[in-house]
Parts: C-alpha cells; sequence; structure tokens
C-alpha cells in the first residue's frame, strides 16, 4: 500500500539518482568541451551508439550482462556493510574455473558441459570471495582491502596459466587457454546477437532480491548490517551469514566470467580482464545496492562502455573517456548519497523533520563494523 | 663483464638495486596514507593520484624539458584531487572508501585521458647520485645508482615522525584522528585539519608519481602503477601508522617486486608472473598476520574506518 510517506520516500530514492546522473551529464559535458569537443555531438554519439537502434542495443545488452552479474558481487555484501570490491578478481577466477571444466567435460552433451560451466565458474568465484568474508570474520583483515589486493593476485594466476600449464600453443602473440568446442559455447537468444548471458544476469538479479527482500536469510543479513551489535544479542550468526553472503557475490561474479568465457571469447585469456569488475562496482553504488535496479543501470552503463569506440572514431577523444565519465558519474552519485533526507521537498512537514529514505532503500553505505585494521 | 660472470649473485644484488629503486613510490604513498589516516580517514584513492602524478610530471617535463617542474606540478595535481576526496568523504553519510574507489576511476581516467600524446616520446628524466662509483663492476656501479627524490623521501619520514610527536599541528593531526570529539573541545575545526592531511598526503602521493615516470621504470604507460597505491593502505597498517617504520616497510615491498624481474634477469622465466605477484600476496599475508579480531592495532588512530 502506498501511504503518503512511502510516496515521498520512493520518489526521493527515484529523483535523487535520476538528478545525480543528469548532473555528471553536465559535468561530463563542460569536460567535452574543455577537451575541444562538442558536448552536444558526443551525447548524440553515445545515444545513437547506446540506444539509437535495435543493432546498437544489442550491443549494450551484450555489455550489460557481465555488469549485472558483477555489480552483484558488490551489492549483496552491502546488506551486511560490507565494501567488496574483488569482483574482476573472482570474474578471473570464475573465467578460469569455467574454461577448465569445460575442457574436462568437452565429451559430454552440450547442455552438461554448460551446467558444468557455470557450476564450476560459480563455486571458484564463490570461494574467492569466500576466503574475504572468511578472513573478515576470523581475523578481521579489512575486506574492501583484501578483495581489491586479490584482484590482483587472480589477474596473475591469469596470466600464469594461460601463459603456462593452460596454454594453446597455438595462441601466439596473445597467449590462450585451449578453447571450447563451438557446440558447447553458450549461443544467443533466438532472432538476435545476445547471449544466454543477459536471461542469466536478469535471473540472477532476480534471486538475489527475492533473497534479500523476501527470505529470513535476506532479513537476518540486513539486520546484521544494520546493526551488528543488536544481531550478535539476537544469536544470528553474523560470521556465517557473512561468508553465506560472500560466497554468494563471488558465485554471481564467477558466473559473469563464465558467461565471457563460454559466450563471448570461448577461451580463457587477458581479455577477460576488461574491467567488467570495477565497472560493476559502480553499478551496484548508482543502484543503491538494489538488484533490481541493478539490471537498469547495468544496462545504462551497458550503453556508455559500447561508446567507447565511436567516442574514439567520431570526435577524436581518446578510449579513457568512458573511464573519465565512470568516475564523474561515480563521484556525483556519491556525493547524492548525503542529500537523502535533507531536501525540504522530500520532507513531509513540521514535526517529522529529518525523514530518512524510503523503506526499500538502503541504511547508508558506511557501516564498517569495527575500524579499518581491526 | 656481462651479467653471466655475477652468476646467481646478480639476483640478490638486483634485487637490492630493486629496492633502492622500487622502494620510493611505496615510500611516498605510504607517507602521504600516513598522514592522511593519522587524521582519521582513508584514502584509497591515492592510486588514482599515482596515476595522474606520473603522467603530469612525464607531459610536463617533455614539454618544458625540466624534470623538476615535472616533479612539482604532479605534487600541485595531487593535491587537487586530494582536495576532492577530502571534501567530498566528509559530507554527511558519504563513505570514504567509496569515494575512494570513485577517485581510482575518475583519477586514472584523467591520467590516461591526458597522457595519451605522452606514450611514445621519451621525456627528460631526473638526474641520479651515483654512490657506486668506487666499484669496477657495472652491474654495481648501475646498482648503486639512486634517484634524490627517494632520499628526499628517505628524510621526510624522520621529519613526519617528529612532527607528529612533537608540534603543535601534529598534535592536532593525531587528536582529530584519536578522538574527534575531543578535538572539537580543544576547538580544532576537524574539516580542516583533515581537509589539510589528505592534501598534503595526496601532494606527497602524486610526487611518487612523478618518480614512477620520471625516474623508474621511467616512461608513462598506463601499467605504470599497478595498484602500488592501494597497497600503501596495507602498508601504513603493517607500519602501525609510523612513518619511520613506513620507511622500512616501502623498503621490504620494492624488495618484493624486484624479485621477478631479478630472477628473469638471469633467466629464471617460469612462474614470472606469479613472483610478480608477490608484492599483493605479501601485503595480504601481512594483512593475515597482523590482523586480529579481538584487539584494535595499536597505534590505529581511534576514529579511523568510522563515520565520526
Amino acid at each position: 500500500m502506498i501511504n503518503r510517506h512511502n510516496w515521498r520516500g520512493t520518489s526521493e530514492a527515484v529523483c535523487i539518482p535520476i538528478a545525480a546522473l543528469l548532473c555528471s551529464l553536465i559535468l561530463f559535458g563542460i569536460f567535452c568541451a574543455l577537451a575541444g569537443a562538442n558536448p552536444f555531438e558526443v551525447y548524440g554519439s553515445i545515444y545513437k551508439a547506446a540506444f539509437g537502434n535495435w543493432y546498437s542495443f544489442q550491443n549494450t545488452l551484450i555489455r550489460a550482462a557481465p555488469l549485472m552479474l558483477s555489480a552483484l558481487c558488490t551489492a549483496l555484501p552491502a546488506r551486511l556493510g560490507l565494501v567488496i570490491i574483488g569482483n574482476e578478481g573472482a570474474l578471473v577466477i570464475g573465467g578460469i574455473g569455467a574454461v577448465a571444466a569445460g575442457l574436462a567435460l568437452s565429451s559430454a552433451p552440450a547442455t552438461i558441459v554448460q551446467m558444468g560451466m557455470a557450476l564450476a565458474g560459480m563455486i571458484c568465484g564463490g570461494l574467492w570471495i569466500g576466503a574475504v568474508g572468511a578472513l573478515r570474520h576470523y581475523r578481521a583483515v579489512n575486506e574492501t582491502i583484501s578483495s581489491l589486493l586479490l584482484n590482483y593476485i587472480a589477474i596473475a594466476l591469469l596470466n600464469h596459466l594461460v601463459g603456462g600449464p593452460m596454454r594453446d600453443p597455438t595462441s601466439l602473440n596473445k597467449p590462450s587457454s585451449y578453447p571450447i568446442a563451438e557446440v558447447n559455447m553458450l549461443g544467443t537468444i533466438p532472432g538476435t546477437r545476445v547471449h544466454y548471458g543477459l536471461i542469466y544476469g536478469l535471473i540472477a538479479c532476480a534471486l538475489a532480491y527475492f533473497l534479500i527482500q523476501r527470505t529470513t536469510f535476506g532479513f537476518a543479513a540486513r539486520t546484521a548490517g544494520g546493526n551488528i551489535r543488536a544481531a550478535r544479542i539476537a544469536g544470528l550468526p553474523v560470521g556465517k551469514l557473512t561468508m553465506a553472503i560472500c560466497f554468494l557475490a563471488g558465485s554471481c561474479a564467477g558466473l559473469a566470467g563464465m558467461v565471457e568465457v563460454a559466450a563471448v571469447h570461448g577461451r580463457a585469456n587477458e581479455s577477460l580482464n576488461a574491467n567488467y569488475g570495477y565497472s560493476g562496482i559502480l553499478v551496484a553504488f548508482i543502484a543503491r545496492h538494489n538488484p533490481l535496479a541493478a539490471t537498469l543501470v547495468a544496462i545504462l552503463l551497458g550503453g556508455i562502455l559500447a561508446s567507447g569506440g565511436i567516442l574514439q572514431r567520431a570526435h577524436g577523444l581518446p578510449d579513457a573517456t568512458v573511464l573519465v565519465f565512470q568516475g564523474l558519474v561515480f563521484l556525483v552519485v556519491l556525493y547524492s548519497e548525503s542529500l537523502y533526507g535533507r531536501l525540504a521537498i522530500f520532507k513531509e512537514g513540521i514535526g517529522k523533520k529529518g525523514q530518512g529514505p524510503g523503506p526499500d532503500s538502503l541504511p547508508p553505505i558506511p557501516n564498517p563494523q569495527a575500524p579499518i585494521p581491526s | 663483464m656481462s651479467a653471466e660472470a655475477l652468476g646467481w649473485w646478480g639476483v640478490p644484488l638486483a634485487i637490492a638495486a630493486g629496492t633502492l629503486r622500487g622502494s620510493a613510490p611505496f615510500l611516498f604513498v605510504s607517507l602521504g596514507e600516513c598522514i592522511t589516516e593519522k587524521s582519521g580517514k582513508i584514502n584509497l584513492g591515492l592510486e588514482g593520484t599515482l596515476l595522474t602524478g606520473a603522467m603530469l610530471a612525464y607531459a610536463i617535463s617533455y614539454l618544458t624539458g625540466s624534470p623538476w617542474l615535472g616533479v612539482l606540478v604532479a605534487g600541485i595535481a595531487g593535491m587537487l584531487l586530494g582536495f576532492i576526496h577530502a571534501w567530498l568523504s566528509q559530507q554527511p553519510r558519504v563513505n570514504d572508501i567509496a569515494v575512494g574507489i570513485a577517485m581510482i576511476i575518475f583519477g586514472s581516467g584523467i591520467a590516461f585521458f591526458f597522457g595519451k600524446p605522452f606514450i611514445q616520446p621519451s621525456a627528460p628524466q631526473l638526474p641520479t647520485i651515483d654512490l657506486g662509483a668506487w666499484s669496477s663492476l657495472p652491474q654495481i656501479q648501475s646498482a648503486l645508482k639512486i634517484s634524490p627524490l627517494f632520499l628526499i623521501g628517505v628524510i621526510i619520514a624522520p621529519l613526519m615522525q617528529w612532527f607528529f610527536k612533537s608540534t603543535r599541528w601534529g598534535l592536532f593531526i593525531r587528536a582529530v584522528g584519536d578522538s574527534p570529539d575531543a578535538a572539537k573541545a580543544m576547538g580544532i575545526s576537524i574539516f580542516k585539519v583533515r581537509m589539510l592531511s589528505i592534501v598534503a598526503g595526496s601532494f606527497l602521493a602524486g610526487i611518487g608519481g612523478a618518480y614512477l615516470s620520471l625516474y623508474y621504470p621511467g616512461s608513462w604507460n598506463e601499467r605504470i602503477s599497478s595498484g602500488q597505491g592501494l597497497m600503501a593502505v596495507a602498508l601504513v597498517i603493517f607500519a602501525r601508522w609510523n612513518p619511520i617504520q613506513c620507511l622500512y616497510a616501502s623498503l621490504l615491498f620494492g624488495g618484493a617486486q624486484a624479485i621477478g624481474p631479478a630472477l628473469q634477469s638471469v633467466g629464471v622465466n617460469s612462474h614470472y608472473y606469479l613472483w610478480n605477484a608477490s608484492p599483493y600476496i605479501l601485503t595480504l599475508a601481512i594483512m593475515i598476520i597482523t590482523c586480529s579480531p579481538k584487539r584494535t592495532l595499536t597505534g590505529a588512530p581511534g576514529a579511523l574506518g568510522t563515520n565520526s
């Protein structure tokens, strides 16, 4: 039921992110103008390359699929107040696992191989981030830093494996693993060029939303994220929750790696390390860690990523333009976080001052349970 | 004499040389992070600062022919990025770690955007001090070439220690970092102190970036920093928020970083990438060993990681 309070809260939760996106568009326009490009033409190109026609929109959707999955890797632990940014590493490890499974099972029927690859990707990614959760719980190692370090370790492991033990000798200047057989690849949704990874992403986001909002497990997680001391007193198994959420988060990112391997590249090589992990963090933050909102934001950001090429060709802007844009969006979105509950138009009358965001939105992200190193 | 003449002795020598060269960026970034964290905030964005500093120093050195001007500009650019971080991370309900991640993306975006034209040309490099002129072995001569910037960093470390311990301003920073409420009662502006600490820390990180592109490895490309700005956070924890220990920790990390290339120089190519990951593995191992759920680490500023 939507009452007055809900309505205000919801409109606040919708208006502020949109205003933030607009504001970052303006800032990006100023940046482009300073760099010597016409900002309106740049906007036009981005729109055309991302959403302008069915062909380019399919490109956007292809990029959105891994973004959705990798965003969950940050969004789920955020419910517990954890800031995890190991998406890139979990994605890479998931990709390695998927290739290993795909090669090991190569004689089985295609469905089995695909299931095996998905499962292997999820388990590898899950254990990778699950380890971050375990370190957080047992050793109080700061999860942001450990997950970040694991990114670099994962990439080194990938380079080592595709350059040595898993290397296909026919891959000359770009070391790669042996390829997965064409029949075992994920294939495209009939009538489109978009691969089935998009479906994986949508399902995973829906499941994650259901898990967080509609199950006891999700309720326990949200409670522990809101007030860890109260959760401990209530007898919630905070450690197990932490590790379970981290495992799920990592398995989503691992699935993203599997999708990249099994639907796009067909083998593991350094293309796996394509910054979907870092962009996924941004998606999670813009979506305020809401899995359903993440699907939309992933499509939006997928569009921006898809337009990188045209900015280079049509406007002579370097490919890092997209990175600058992402950084600006991220900064403005973070600033907008501080506006919730402060703007007069979203407040009810006197006497209910300081009304927070709506019931569906989150407690503010910052909630390290302890000082960083402890 | 060729490299083979030294044989396996080349490995420890190369590691020692790599330590002298490779530890300066760690030193500057960790000293910067140290002063930032002492005031109670964390700046993960130093990675972006490092990249921007490296790019600008290289570009300015190439355009004007003066590497020292490049160093200065890199520091000033770092201060600007630090200003954004300091302002944003002190807004209500904004998490400093999240701002740090955003600043990594933004800073590296800026660096790659404007740095594209400077990947090819070669800029004038910083001069070096030759400590190995006494030796007849060219390996030792080149190993003992050190940058004056490194020496400056080595001098800053004890100075910063003295600053925290014995000056009024050092006390302000420690008070704000340990107990913002007490600092407020003393009449200190928390916002200003944190602002200045973060800006000063980012200045140092910018100079660390200049060292990367103007001395070692001595060129500008997009993979120049590879996470050194992030490792600073772990390094400062390892050094227990003590500037002198930051110096030792930086030497250790510089050494770890040099193992891979040193082994490669004597022809050991297997596991090259894994050796390259050794600074990250070392960082993680150190954090696992030194952190504990039962107590806060000694030396940790009290307000660090809280949102006060």
